[in-house]
Order: C-alpha cells, then structure tokens, then sequence
C-alpha cells in the first residue's frame, strides 16, 4: 500500500476526512477566485493596451459585479468557519472520548525523539520526576511507585490498536516540538511547561510515520518516529509481551548502585 | 523657504547626511545588498535540499569553515543558521529598509511636496541605527558557534540555549527595531505636518497613505518585541527564566534555572509584532504599484477613497489576528475562533485594495514598459500570496498544513514575486527622478520575464509539497518517506533559485549602468501627476524651487478638455 505521494497523504484517521474535505473546498474556491481574477486582468491588458487612436477613460465607470463578488467572497467564508472549520476544530479538541473507553499515552518529546509512555493493565501512570532521568529511564518513572510497575515505555515506537480512541497527552522536556503524525491529520505544538492533550482515532491499519514540525535544533531533520496501527488483538499482544517482559526482569532495588550511563 | 546651497564637506553630504534624498538612496542600496545576501544565504541551503548530504561544488566549499562544512558537506547547524538569518536578513535588512527607509524616505517628502523629513537628524540616526543593526548582524556569522540558528522567530527556550550567535542577533534587533522606531515617528509627523499647501489627506497619493499607515505599525507593533528582546537577552546573560518553564531537562541533564516562565509568551509578544510586519512588508508594495499603475494606465486609480479606508482598516485589523500563528499551540477554542474571525475579516478589505487596482485597469491606455509589467505581475501573485492564506487561517485545515512547506509558499508569494516585484518596479519607475536618467527597457524585460517565471518556479512546488505534508526547516528532507514521492520538486525549485540568480544579472547591470550611461530624460519623463515628477531631476536640497502648492486630487489622467493626458496636482492652469 503506498501511502504517499502528491496531494495529501494516506489518511488512516477518523476525523481526518473532514479536514480533507475542507482542504480541497477551499482550494477549489480559491482556483475559482483566481482563475476568474486572471481572466479578467488579461482581457483588461489586451483590450485596454496603448495604441494609436486608443485613449484612456477618465470617466469611472461604477461597477456593481465587484461588489457582488466582495460580498460573496465573504459570504463563503462564513461558511468555510461555521460549516467546516468550527465544527472540526471543537471535535478535535473539545469533544473528548471518557477515558475509560480511550487508550491513554503520555508522549514526551527530547531533542531529537520521542518517548511513549503506556499505563499498562492498571490503566493508572506510574509518576515520574525529572532528577530520575536517565538513558535507561527516559521519561524518569519513579521505580518505587507501584502504579508504575506495569507501565510501558518506548522510544520513537508509538504503537496504537485499530478503532479505538487514543488520548495523548503530549509534553515535551526541553524545547517546544511539533507531534506530527501526517497519515492521522495529526499536529500539536509540545511546549515545555504544559500538558496538551489530544485525542485521535485510527481506521486503518499499517505502519506510518511520526514528524516533528517545529524547528527544535540541529537534529529536527532526524527526529522521525514509527507509528503502528495495529488490530486490537495484536497490539494487546504486545503490550503483554512488553508487561510480562518488564514484571520478569529483576527490578533493581532502589538502594542498589545503578550502573554508570 | 529657500534652501542655502553651502557647500558641505563629502562626509556631510553623502555619509553623515540629514537629507532624506541622500538617506533614501543609502537605505535602498544597502537594503538592495543585504537582499542579495539573503539570496546568497538561500542559494546556499538550496543545494543541500536538492542535494541532501551531498558535498558542494569544491569553489563554494572552500570557502567554508570547518564549523560550517565537512568536506563539503553543509553541517545542519550551519543550514539552521543559513535559514534563521535568511529569513531575518530579508526581512529586516532587505524587504522594510527598502520598502520604507528607500521610497518612503524619498519618495514621501516629494509627494507631499515637503522641503525634507519633519526630524532630519532623527532620520540620519535611524539610518545609522539600522546600519549598525546590519553589521551586527552580519558579523553574528563570526562568533563561536556561529549565527542564531533558531528561526527568525527565536522561539524560546530553543533560543534560550543556543549559542552566543542568538545573542548578538538579539542585539542586532535591538537596533533594527531602534531604527524602525525612530523612522516611522519622523514618517508620522511628516505626513501630519509637512503637506504643501492644498494637499489634503485625500489628495494625497496612495504610496503616502501606505507609508502613513505603515508607519503606525511599526511605532505600535516594535515595542513589544523590543520588550521581548530584552527579556530574551536577560534570559541569556543574566540568568533569568522569563521564557523558560521549570523542570527542563536539556541533553538528559536537569536546567539549572529557576523556571516559572512561559515559552508562550514570547510567541505572543513577537507575533503581535509579526503580523503587522507582515502588513509592513505589503502595504508599500501596493502603494507603489498604485503609482505606477495609474500613471501607466493614464486615468485614475479605481475607488481610491474605497481603497484609503480599506488600508487604515487592514492597519487596524492586522493588531488582532497575531495568534492565528499560534493554532497548534493549546489554544482553546474560543480563542480560536476568535481569531479565526478576525483572520477572515482582515482578507475583506485586502480583496477590495487588489481589487481595485484590477479594475484600475479596465478602460486605461496600458504602456508596458518595464516599471508597469512589474506592477502588473504584483497582482496576480500578490492574489496568489492572499489566497493561499485562507486555508491557513482556518485552524482545521490548518492542522495539516502549519509548519510544512505549504506555509513557506503563501508568505512567500506575498514577499517574493509580491513585495520585491513591487519594489523593482518602484525602482525602474523612480530611478530617473534620482538620477535623472533611464534605466534601460531592454535590459529590465531581460530582468522581468526570467524573474517572473522563475519566481513561480520555486514557490509554487512549496504548495505542493506542504499539501503532502512535507515539515520546514528540514536540513535533510529525505530522511521522511512522506516527504520522498516531492523530493523531485525541491531538485527543480533549486535550479529555478539559481537560475533566479542569473536572471537579477541584467538588473544588476542596468542599475549601475544607467547610472553613468541612462538615457538622460526631464523631470517627469512618464508624464506623472503626483508632485515628485515637478521637481528637477535629481532634486536639489531642499526639494522644490518653489514651495508647491496642490490644486487637485493625485490622479487627474486623461481629464476631458485638457490638451495633455496628464494633469499634474501642482498645475494651476490648465495643461
């Protein structure tokens, strides 16, 4: 399946065909104004070129069409607002699922990746602290809580099931980023300092990717993650493998020395 | 009113001068060299995205440092310095200092028939001010580490911690914004007070009308961004946390700074600057193509009192629409919506000025020559700059399409083939009141049909590759599969970029060609109306022979009953 080439990407989301729709409306607006605009200039330049015999009309003529066209112009852009762009913006941003139905990942960006963070089965994060932070612990879980026992961290690896909500709450450790997900119409500025959630859901299957778009240093060029929308079955799968795998390893007691990173 | 002709040592007249002639044309020339160097900058970042990783051509790469380029291969925190001070250069140093500091400085006190600038002093300062904000500028290329490779938008707390580079940017600001400051006081007062006898606020040409307002913008808007410098400034140098959070942790180490500040406000700060500037860079575009259109057209401009209340409003309303750059952050949606409003709003009157300047040309009798096709190219890509404004100030189409290529498109088509063309055909139509000379038509068409068609070589393909969601500022576009199937365009837009290059050579030759070997022309050698064409060319200090006085509107083409097509508003008697 190719899911880029001209025009807009593949859109895998639900909300996504809104936007689309949006998109191409008002880009056939816009040739219609522009088209009309272009004729009209070069029939104006050739009929009313200099020429022998040809003299300017000092008198104006008033005309009405313009008038028409300013006030359908804006008209149509009443529409564009209240029709398309109000709607889409309150259900992506306000009309949250309950977050017993959604799956909930925290997402923390660092220059230059991205860390994912599952509840796990309890459904409860884990807290974190910033002094914990290390290479081995990227979003600085508290290894003492127990709601983070079961918790799942990845980096650059979002992994997400099919037809089910996803709230993330989106956060970032040093500058801002942009999470950009294009195949998901997916896009919200990471500032250091905030919480921003967002919610989304996928309706197709199939592996993506995930783009920062806001200039956050030397390696914004690299900071590419992998999106994976998978059935319910197989992400369930793997968030048990990864659970199991993480309840079997030997916690390090607190007090123990940890290794040198 | 009469102007002693003393003769003044050369350093008085043509360096620390206070004449607004002298001080116009230092301001266009040193704003036309800093728009080449912004180019230069771009071509440069312009292999690199059509290259990606491939090393330069051994002539350019030699002459580049090892903090800039590993055997040839450009590093990304040079390509992050290139793209912050290409933006930056064109912007302040290029686009505003030619636009008002060149033919606001010249052009306005003629037109109002005014000896010189109310404040001539204030107006060499601000000349020197914006110079030395260029050396500063320049010079930041220098430091360790350096240029500001954080945007021309410096967003903290990316900028907080960049390297001393963002500093001395932060100090170049400081005295651009100075300058912009002092300018546009003198600009205001000028306007206010110096109008020659006669020449009421509607007589006066749309060009003084553009800078008036223009001038508004920059006394209103640069205050807050100069705060905002400030306060970056002492974020860096003295520690404090005006833009920085707490709890950062930078290169998996804890920051350590107080914290308690917002990253926000700084967006806030910088675009309630930004967005007007935007408007600073456009408005005297369109008054300069106002002037070359109605005198090469030979009748009035259509609906011009329509198109004076639409540019106070445009002034007015480009206050509130600073956060429709400022969707994806968490704003609610209420806000959103707000300044969704205000964004759709503030098209309305920017579709009636364009729309008048079309119709101006319906029932002309159009001259093409050089000064016209430039002024007449304005128009469709200023149109094609608006338009594709409108799906990014919706904010649900915007989700898609802020921060990739589509936006680097729109604000170009505005600048580029928009405000530049303008420029130059404000620089062809005034060139023979400076000099009292021509410049050559043939070699401007030479300069305008590869220009014109080159300019949408490059910035269409943006509108394509940003509807395929490709992100800006990326050093190496390919390391994305969404941005691989329009990585073909950026090959095509960097041969357009450099073909741009050659295409400014005829520019470059007629321009100091003409100088010295111009066909040499009277004083109003288009047969204009507006009052700078009744002073000689170039005029003497002090503007005028005698104080002028204005007996009609600024457009009298082609009035019934008069022998001559044009009727100048200093002209008593009929012509």
């Amino acid at each position: 399946m190719k899911y880029y080439g001209w025009g807009l990407p593949f859109d895998a989301s639900a909300h996504g065909a809104a936007i689309d729709r949006l998109i191409y409306v008002i880009h056939i607006f816009m040739a219609v104004l522009f088209l009309g605009w272009a004729i009209f200039l070069i029939l104006s330049l050739v009929k009313f070129r200099a020429r022998p015999g040809h003299k300017a009309n000092y008198k104006l003529n008033h005309f009405k069409a313009p008038t028409y066209a300013e006030v359908g112009v804006a008209l149509f852009e009443v529409l564009l607002l209240v029709g398309f762009s109000f709607p889409i913006v309150s259900q992506v941003r306000d009309q949250f699922p309950s977050t017993a139905e959604a799956l909930e990942v925290r997402v923390v960006a660092e220059q230059f990746a991205w860390n994912f963070h599952y509840p796990g089965p309890d459904g409860v994060f884990g807290s974190s602290d910033i002094h914990l932070i290390s290479p081995a612990n990227p979003v600085g879980l508290n290894p003492e809580d127990p709601a983070g026992q079961d918790d799942v961290t990845t980096i650059n690896q979002f992994r997400i099931p099919v037809g089910r909500p996803v709230i993330a709450h989106l956060s970032s450790k040093d500058v801002i980023h942009s999470f950009a997900i294009p195949v998901m119409r997916v896009k919200r500025d990471m500032i250091p300092g905030q919480v921003a959630p967002i919610w989304f859901e996928a309706k197709h299957t199939g592996n993506f990717e995930i783009a920062c778009a806001q200039l956050c240093g030397l390696g914004h060029y690299r900071m590419r993650g992998f999106f994976t929308v998978q059935t319910q079955d197989e992400f369930e799968k793997w968030m048990n493998g990864e659970v199991q795998s993480k309840l079997g390893a030997a916690v390090p007691p607190a007090s123990a020395p940890v290794p040198a990173a | 009113m009469k102007h002693d002709s003393h003769p003044l040592p050369f350093w008085r007249k043509y360096i620390f001068s206070t004449d607004h002639k002298v001080i116009g044309v230092q301001y266009a020339v040193t704003g036309l060299v800093f728009l080449l160097f912004g180019f230069a900058l771009m071509m440069l970042m312009r292999w690199q995205l059509a290259y990606p990783g491939k090393p330069f051509p051994e002539w350019i790469a030699k002459m580049f440092s090892d903090q800039q380029m590993i055997s040839g291969i450009m590093l990304p925190e040079f390509y992050n310095q290139l793209g912050a001070m290409h933006g930056t250069i064109m912007i302040f140093l290029g686009v505003v200092p030619l636009a008002v500091g060149g033919f606001g400085n010249y052009i306005l006190p003629l037109q109002i028939g005014a000896p010189d600038m109310a404040f001539p002093k204030l107006n060499m300062m601000s000349y020197w001010s914006y110079f030395l904000g260029g050396v500063t500028m320049f010079a930041s290329f220098f430091v360790p580490g350096g240029a500001a490779q954080s945007g021309w938008t410096s967003y903290p707390p990316l900028a907080d911690i960049a390297t001393v580079g963002q500093t001395v940017w932060l100090f170049g600001m400081v005295f651009l914004i100075t300058s912009s400051l002092l300018g546009s006081v003198n600009f205001i007062v000028t306007t206010v007070q110096l109008r020659a006898d006669g020449m009421s606020f509607f007589r006066l040409p749309f060009f003084v009308w553009a800078q008036f307002v223009t001038s508004f913008l920059l006394l209103l808007a640069f205050p807050p961004l100069e705060a905002a410098a400030v306060l970056q400034l002492m974020d860096r140098l003295a520690g404090t946390s005006f833009f920085l959070p707490s709890g950062l942790v930078v290169a998996g180490k804890v920051l350590e700074r107080s914290g308690g500040g917002s990253p926000l406000l700084w967006q806030h700060l910088f675009w309630f600057l930004a967005h007007p500037e935007v408007y600073v860079l456009i408005l005297p575009a369109m008054g300069i193509v106002a002037e070359v259109l109605a005198c090469n057209t030979r009748k009035p401009i259509y609906g011009y009192k329509g198109m004076v209340y639409s540019v106070v409003f445009l002034g007015f309303m480009s206050f509130i629409v600073w956060a429709h750059h400022m969707f994806l952050t968490s704003m609610g949606t209420v806000m959103s919506s707000f300044f969704q409003i205000t964004t759709m709003i503030i098209s309305i009157p920017s579709v009636i000025i364009l729309t008048a300047l079309v119709l101006s040309l319906w029932g002309g009798s159009i001259r093409f020559n050089t000064p016209m096709l430039f002024a007449i190219a304005f128009l469709p890509m200023f149109g094609m700059g608006g338009l594709t404004g409108l799906p990014l100030g919706l904010a649900a189409a915007d989700i898609h399409l802020h921060d990739t290529y589509y936006v680097i498109g729109h604000f170009h088509y505005v600048v580029a083939p928009g405000t530049i063309f303008a420029l130059f055909a404000g620089i062809y139509h005034w060139f023979p009141k400076v000099t009292g000379r021509k410049m050559s038509e043939f070699l401007g068409k030479l300069h305008f049909w590869p220009s014109f068609i080159l300019m949408n070589g490059i910035f269409f393909p943006m509108l394509l590759m940003g509807l395929a969601g490709v992100s800006r500022r990326l050093w190496d576009p390919t390391q994305y599969a969404h941005a691989l199937p329009t990585q073909p365009l950026n090959v095509l837009m960097s041969f357009c970029a450099w073909g741009m290059a050659l295409a400014q050579v005829p520019f470059i030759l007629n321009f100091f060609g003409s100088i010295f070997f111009g066909k040499k022309v009277n004083e109003n050698p288009w047969e204009a109306t507006t009052l700078e064409w009744s002073a000689p060319s170039p005029p003497p200090h002090g503007n005028f022979e005698n104080p002028p006085v204005v007996y009609r509107e600024p457009y009298e083409y082609s009035v019934p009953g008069q022998k001559h097509d044009f009727w100048p508003q200093g002209m008593k008697e009929e012509n």
